[in-house]
């Protein structure tokens, strides 16, 4: 009978306490690293120097608040690139979802680095994109993309559009068939029908996808540092060199737990109001 | 009418635009270009495909790659179905507290992720390398298996179990006889998302890498000088194995889930 009772502590045990020791510790060293001072040298002492946080978002604000707008803009316009997809495949997609949505995850089995390479051969001034269309005049030789917020938008939209057409479809799947028809039958048009008992019925899914693609968008530092110039610097590239360049650990940490707790406070937010379910479940398929 | 078929004409747009990049790579491998700058076109030719190993470093990047992805397969494979087998099974208290934390690893920003872990690493004095690097991969895919094995454990007949237990069978021999079987495709899944995830993993393994390359973080430092046509090689192999996996997985559980 205890052995039963001792059961799923011990299934649990093993992953549980690698998840604490390399998942809940690290955050809580990060934290307190934030508030330390001193070199990678001479070591670090705990003082409690708040001010490290207010510096580090001083001097980042630039960056911090556009990787947050690059963020927002990224999470809209998937949205709206996605929800037609989803729709599509969920409502006419037959026999055939399983195959579109493979086709849709097709691009996962390429490195994301190297997918985003991909994007910069692409889209290269002389490339086989921009080449083709300035040697017939429909483009000023001095036209480029590389470098500029589109194309790092750009990455970041392509990058994370199916982590947002997943948990759409898996919301818009759910809905009952009967439903629509019953709005019809109320003589709503297509549109109202829509607006009313469609996209209500899908709003968990899209808040999922919010999530799965906001988060990861906004700390992103591979598109802007590939596609982007010193215009475009994320967040995530001033972290990523303060760390690994400047081994300004105090400054790095304070603004990775900035960024973190910006973040997450969204998430827990999302997690108190819609549960964790559809991000679960997503994360399952 | 016509809304349906704009929607299709949509979807394949969309499809042909994640698609693109993939074609050009692969493309790219087929360059006959004289140099390392694999940038315009030069002609067809399978040269590259037998110096696919030529260089050194690249190789041993992607060696690495591959045996860290497998490591980290096999025990997040273990520790994850634990925790999915665990969840969907019992309950228990604490389980929600495993719930949120797994849910808090899947959604923290990867690069947070990476950051805390140099962090610990620093503060302990462990100098980073293929060790840490796959104790990072392992943290990040255990969730992940979990969540996989939790959604099989919940849908499965209770009633097989209790048949093997009415037949005589300890609760050891219903586990390997019965419920096992019966949990592995889900098992199996999340152990290739496990392989999936590390092989291709850049932003956390940057941060605990050290001097270690892997293959993601070879083709990062070598985009300034140019990518050799052994990347666009290497991108390609991995790409057809990762679809032919993928493809007969999905068609091997087919009949089973029709019954």
């Amino acid at each position: 009978m205890l052995r039963r009772r001792l059961a799923p502590y011990l299934l649990v045990l093993p992953g549980g306490l690698w998840l604490l020791l390399f998942f809940v510790v690290p955050m809580v060293t990060m934290l307190s690293l934030s508030l330390q001072q001193g070199d990678v040298v001479t070591g670090y002492v705990f003082t409690g120097h708040w001010q490290t946080y207010v510096d580090a978002v001083v001097n980042y604000r630039t960056q911090l608040v556009r990787s947050l707008i690059y963020g927002g803009i990224t999470t809209v316009v998937l949205i709206v690139l996605a929800f037609p997809v989803a729709y599509w495949i969920a409502f006419y997609g037959g026999r055939r979802k399983a195959t579109y949505l493979f086709l849709l995850l097709l691009p996962f089995f390429v490195s994301f680095v190297l997918r985003t390479i991909s994007w910069r051969q692409i889209l290269t001034d002389e490339g086989i994109l921009l080449g083709p269309l300035k040697d017939a005049g429909l483009l000023h030789q001095e036209f480029h993309v590389l470098g500029t917020p589109v194309a790092v938008i750009g990455g970041l939209v392509y990058n994370f559009l199916p982590f947002m057409v997943l948990p759409v479809y898996v919301a818009l799947e759910r809905i009952d068939p009967r439903v629509v028809e019953a709005a019809r039958d109320l003589y709503a048009d297509p549109a109202t029908t829509f607006r009313k008992v469609i996209f209500p019925l899908a709003l968990p899914g899209v808040f999922a996808g919010v999530l799965m693609t906001f988060v990861p968008a906004s700390s992103d530092y591979v598109n802007s540092a590939v596609l982007g110039s010193s215009s475009t610097t994320m967040i995530g590239q001033v972290i990523q060199s303060q760390y690994l360049t400047s081994s300004n650990y105090p400054t790095a940490s304070a603004l990775s737990f900035t960024l973190m707790a910006v973040l997450l406070i969204g998430v827990f937010a999302y997690a108190r109001a819609l549960g964790t379910e559809d991000v679960m479940k997503v994360a399952a398929r | 009418m016509t809304g349906r078929r704009m929607l299709y004409a949509y979807t394949w747009l969309v499809i042909a635009w994640l698609t693109l990049p993939v074609l050009i790579m692969i493309a790219f491998g087929f360059n006959d270009t004289p140099g390392r700058y694999n940038q315009s076109w030069d002609g067809f030719t399978l040269k590259w495909y037998g110096r696919v190993f030529e260089l050194d470093e690249l190789t041993r990047a992607l060696v690495t790659s591959l045996a860290v992805a497998t490591v980290t397969m096999l025990v997040a494979g273990a520790l994850g179905t634990g925790i999915g087998y665990a969840l969907g099974r019992y309950r228990f208290r604490g389980s929600g507290t495993v719930n949120l934390v797994m849910f808090a690893a899947i959604s923290s920003p990867e690069l947070v992720m990476g950051a805390s872990l140099l962090t610990l690493f620093v503060s302990l004095g462990v100098g980073p390398g293929v060790v840490t690097i796959t104790i990072a991969h392992v943290m990040f895919c255990i969730s992940f298996v979990a969540v996989v094995v939790r959604a099989r454990v919940l849908t499965l007949d209770r009633s097989l179990e209790e048949a093997a237990a009415d037949l005589g069978a300890n609760p050891w021999t219903t586990f390997w006889r019965v419920t096992f079987p019966i949990i592995l495709p889900a098992v199996s899944s999340g152990m290739l998302l496990a392989f999936a995830l590390s092989i291709d993993d850049f932003v956390v393994t940057n941060f605990t890498a050290g001097t270690t390359t892997t293959f993601p973080l070879w083709i990062w430092g070598s985009t300034r000088v140019g990518l050799p046509p052994q990347v666009n090689v290497m991108g390609t192999l991995i790409f057809l194995v990762g679809v032919a996996i993928a493809v007969t997985t999905s068609i091997r559980s087919r009949p089973a889930r029709r019954r």
